[in-house]
């Protein structure tokens, strides 16, 4: 008798497992968002940002001027350089005006910048979700001692004033390999937000019926831990994914701003709108461009979070 | 409770500890010799060694770092002899720039920070709050869309560019608002407060965003609750259904939330402080970060550190002040 | 004539019907009782009586109260009956109390927002009065309380109070006691026997527990799929079932009377 009802509950283990990754948000995710137009423009826009990042050396070739070229001639000497012609310079020549007085192509820097972004956001995004989702699962899933030292490390983390420490950091360090260390430290940062997730979902997993069925059934804890308990994790954790690539593109543009991202002349975004500043009275367009992009790229990626969020989860908010 | 507090402050002073442990090693290894800083281009080396003899450089890291401490709690004395200067706790130290006592840096500044946290809360919270509720009411109508999109957009623009536009309408463009310039309140307190608007206004609309949408989720998963399908049957108008017993209990988390958040803005609203000049500890923190000013750094790290903790413990202490199945459980 | 008389009475959610088309009437003073299982649509037609319909629902008919007709009221004088003089009891009273008010905030609130110029101090003696005739001992200290600061018991006797504090016609109690223990189930029935007794208000007792029916009820409508099965006094549909749906619920509750009879003598002091 209790032979047999340990096999079937080990029979039912998989079947179990196999109906709640039938919920697996992969398809029925693209089914959803592709069938909404916000969500498709959003999409669209990302895409068009990835590929300018990719191909910029390309981009740029067409358009004829590269990010570091000065213009002398797209300037007004007299003027204290501010770009000839109204709109900050936007022409054929230049399409979407030149930075006043060095007359560099505005154009050509927000697609090398669109590879600044898009880099270090992503990068920090994917370290961010290696060490939450492993740390998280160690945390939820051992518990006892383990969980302890985890989550107070996470506190201790969460406690620091995460943008003050970043940008006295920054500014501390040799300027030489400035994108990794932007990576690394706002990953650092970041990764408690999301383990803290994990961590409590995995402890709930753990008392599932199906996880318990898989424990009773003799499966290591390895093969628990990947097989059962991670893919019933994916929407989680794939809605922090789209959450946090549009905050890690704020964080970048924000540290360029502060002149602690990105170093010049390697363009960014955030560098950009910057060194606009002293400049936002007299030619506008010099922050209102970046500013869009940027703007834009962000909004692009909440409003897809937003809607991938409804799609795994429709009843929750 | 008390028990409880004890352990709270133990735990609040350690990680304050780290903090500064952390911080102050993170500029013993890596930062440039603030001697040479200090020296500037008329140098000597004379000079450089009687700088660190003053400063105590030559010590090792841990010596350094139990002076560091022994000022901030005690007072501390540099140099020695007849030059020796005395400062008295909580000392922080001098600038390498303008060799001013830092403590007094931060206590000048803090006010002005202090005003502009507030503002800006209570811009964000009034917004929040009732765009939350409205949108929660008018779940799925147009008015709930709107109010939803707004939000994506306010959460989308970075504060800068925001600052940018706004400045660029309202200052260059319709000239409604005069250009920014520092006016003591109590010399044109009209001047002052149209000095402040846009920066509060920038720095809620993020704020603002997020809370609308918080209190929205909230609301509408406290308006499926039973009590106030109880609160219907009492036949209670709909905005009393909605302001006492939906809106109540979703703000709670929305409470702590904004605890937390108004903590960390008093560690100083870097990027907005410096986009519009206003002469606050964000702005100290981001001049001296730029100017590579080691104890002004230092400084307004453990500031904002010690915000944020005293926030979160201020927050724990709120909540179990709002909710009385909390209040109660925690007296007994 | 009747309190309350309603007829072809619908609620449905687009196309689905969960009450399709029933009537049954009720007397002043009078008790009612609608027995069927979860599903039945008994809880739909208590709160279409109410007008608490959740949103999309909607309800056709007539339910004529006092002479006049429900479903064709505004919901603003629909408001001024909602509460005042129909009253309505619910199943869990722990979730449907605020926790966040005081019991007493919130038995006055009723009557407040029904009594124009009430004061603070009118309203909580009221919320006293009302604790007390619901035998809640030292009334005046635990109106200051909060619902979780009392027993499962307690707190239906406060919701009771609630429902009393307007002194409504009519007073709908949907499953009052089924999230109770059984001994506390029997003081509740008590309770509300006596409250009826007390005020002459009539009662619609919502129940799938046809012994807490035979306690309370006059008159019993059977409910199933949203159709009403069988309508009869307590007595005859005890006695005599005629729809084979009632037999098979009256089945599964066998000796009724006895039970019921233990239960009271084991009742005594509630905390």
């Amino acid at each position: 008798m209790s032979i047999s009802s340990t096999e079937l509950e080990a029979a039912g283990a998989p079947e179990t497992g196999a109906l709640v990754a039938a919920t697996d948000p992969r398809r029925s995710v693209w089914h959803t968002l592709l069938r909404d137009p916000s969500a498709i423009a959003c999409l669209v826009y990302i895409g068009l940002v990835i590929v300018m990042a990719l191909a910029a050396p390309l981009i740029v070739k067409v358009s004829g001027w590269d990010p570091y070229e000065f213009d002398q001639t797209a300037i007004d000497p007299n003027l204290g350089g501010i770009p000839l012609g109204s709109w900050g310079g936007i022409s054929a020549e230049h399409w979407l005006g030149v930075e006043p007085q060095s007359g560099r192509d505005i154009f050509a820097r927000i697609v090398y910048g669109a590879r600044a972004s898009m880099l270090i956001a992503v990068s920090a995004t994917a370290l961010t979700t290696v060490l939450g989702v492993v740390f998280g699962l160690l945390a939820g899933y051992f518990g006892g001692r383990t969980d302890m030292v985890i989550s107070r490390f996470m506190e201790f983390l969460m406690a620091f004033p995460a943008l003050i420490f970043m940008i006295a950091v920054l500014s501390a360090l040799p300027a030489d390999n400035r994108q990794y260390l932007l990576v690394l430290v706002i990953s650092v940062f970041g990764w408690p937000y999301l383990a803290r997730i994990v961590r409590a979902q995995t402890m709930s997993l753990k008392q599932r019926e199906f996880v318990e069925a898989a424990r009773a059934s003799g499966a290591s804890r390895t093969r628990l831990v990947f097989t059962e308990i991670l893919p019933n994790l994916r929407s989680t954790i794939l809605v922090m994914v789209t959450l946090a690539v549009p905050g890690y593109i704020g964080t970048e543009a924000g540290l360029s701003f502060l002149g602690v991202g990105v170093v010049p002349p390697t363009p960014s975004w955030g560098q950009m709108i910057s060194s606009s500043v002293s400049w936002y009275s007299v030619v506008p367009t010099y922050f209102l461009v970046p500013g869009t992009f940027l703007a834009l790229l962000v909004l692009s990626f909440m409003v897809l979070g937003d809607r991938v969020r409804s799609a795994v989860d429709p009843g929750g908010r | 409770m008390a028990r409880y507090l004890v352990h709270r402050v133990f735990g609040m002073l350690v990680v304050l500890f780290l903090v500064s442990l952390f911080t102050y090693m993170v500029f013993f290894l890596l930062a440039p010799d603030p001697a040479v800083q200090i020296c500037g281009k008329t140098c000597t080396p004379e000079r450089i060694d009687q700088i660190r003899a003053n400063l105590s450089l030559d010590d090792p890291f841990l010596v350094q770092f139990l002076h560091f401490l022994q000022g901030l709690f005690l007072g501390r004395d540099y140099g020695t002899g007849a030059s020796a200067v005395h400062c008295s706790a909580p000392c922080l130290g001098y600038s390498f720039q303008s060799a001013q006592s830092v403590t007094d840096m931060i206590v000048q500044r803090l006010p002005v920070t202090a005003v502009v946290a507030i503002g800006a809360a209570v811009l964000w919270l009034l917004a929040g709050v009732v765009g939350g509720l409205i949108s929660a009411v008018r779940e799925g109508r147009f008015t709930d869309k709107f109010i939803t999109s707004l939000t994506l957009g306010g959460m989308s623009v970075p504060n800068y560019v925001l600052a940018l536009v706004l400045q660029y309408v309202f200052v260059v463009w319709l000239q409604w608002l005069p250009f920014p310039q520092a006016v003591p309140f109590a010399d044109d307190p009209a001047q002052w407060f149209l000095n402040f608007i846009l920066p509060w206004t920038v720095l809620a609309v993020g704020y603002a965003s997020s809370y609308t949408r918080l209190t929205r989720a909230n609301v509408i998963d406290t308006l499926g609750e039973n009590f106030v399908r109880t609160a219907r049957a009492k036949g209670l108008r709909p905005d009393l259904v909605w302001r006492r017993h939906a809106l109540r209990p979703a703000l709670t988390p929305i409470v702590t939330i904004a605890g937390m958040d108004f903590a960390g803005l008093l560690g100083g609203a870097l990027i907005t402080e410096s986009v519009f000049g206003i002469n606050g500890v964000g702005k100290l923190a981001a001049d001296s970060i730029t100017k590579n000013d080691q104890p002004v750094i230092m400084a307004v790290t453990l500031l904002a550190a010690f915000f944020v903790v005293v926030g979160n413990m201020a927050v724990d202490l709120l909540y179990s002040a709002i909710d009385p199945r909390v209040r109660v459980g925690a007296a007994s | 004539m009747s309190l309350l008389s309603v007829r072809d009475l619908t609620v449905t959610f687009g196309d689905t019907a969960v009450v399709g088309g029933i009537g049954f009437d009720l007397p002043k003073g009078g008790s009612l009782g609608i027995v069927g299982e979860s599903g039945s649509g008994k809880s739909m037609t208590s709160l279409a009586v109410m007008g608490l319909l959740p949103r999309g629902a909607a309800r056709g008919g007539s339910i004529v109260f006092d002479g006049t007709d429900l479903c064709a009221l505004t919901e603003r004088r629909m408001r001024a009956i909602r509460g005042d003089r129909i009253a309505m009891i619910f199943q869990d009273p722990l979730s449907s109390l605020n926790p966040y008010y005081t019991v007493g905030t919130q038995i006055a609130e009723a009557y407040r927002s029904h009594r124009s110029g009430v004061s603070r101090r009118a309203a909580r003696k009221v919320a006293v009065e009302a604790m007390e005739r619901v035998h809640i001992k030292e009334a005046g200290r635990r109106v200051d309380d909060y619902p979780h600061q009392f027993s499962g018991g307690m707190r239906q006797r406060v919701m009771i109070a609630m429902a009393l504090s307007t002194e409504p016609e009519l007073i709908i109690a949907d499953e009052p006691t089924t999230a109770l223990d059984v001994t506390v189930q029997a003081q509740i029935l008590d309770l509300l026997a006596e409250v009826r007794r007390d005020t002459g208000a009539a009662l619609i007792m919502i129940t799938h527990d046809l012994a807490v029916v035979s306690e309370v009820a006059d008159t019993v409508v059977v409910m199933r799929h949203g159709d009403v099965v069988e309508t009869g006094s307590t007595e005859q549909i005890f006695s005599d079932p005629q729809h084979p749906y009632t037999q098979a619920l009256l089945d599964a509750v066998p000796r009724i009377d006895d039970e019921i009879g233990d239960l009271r003598l084991l009742s005594g002091g509630e905390a």
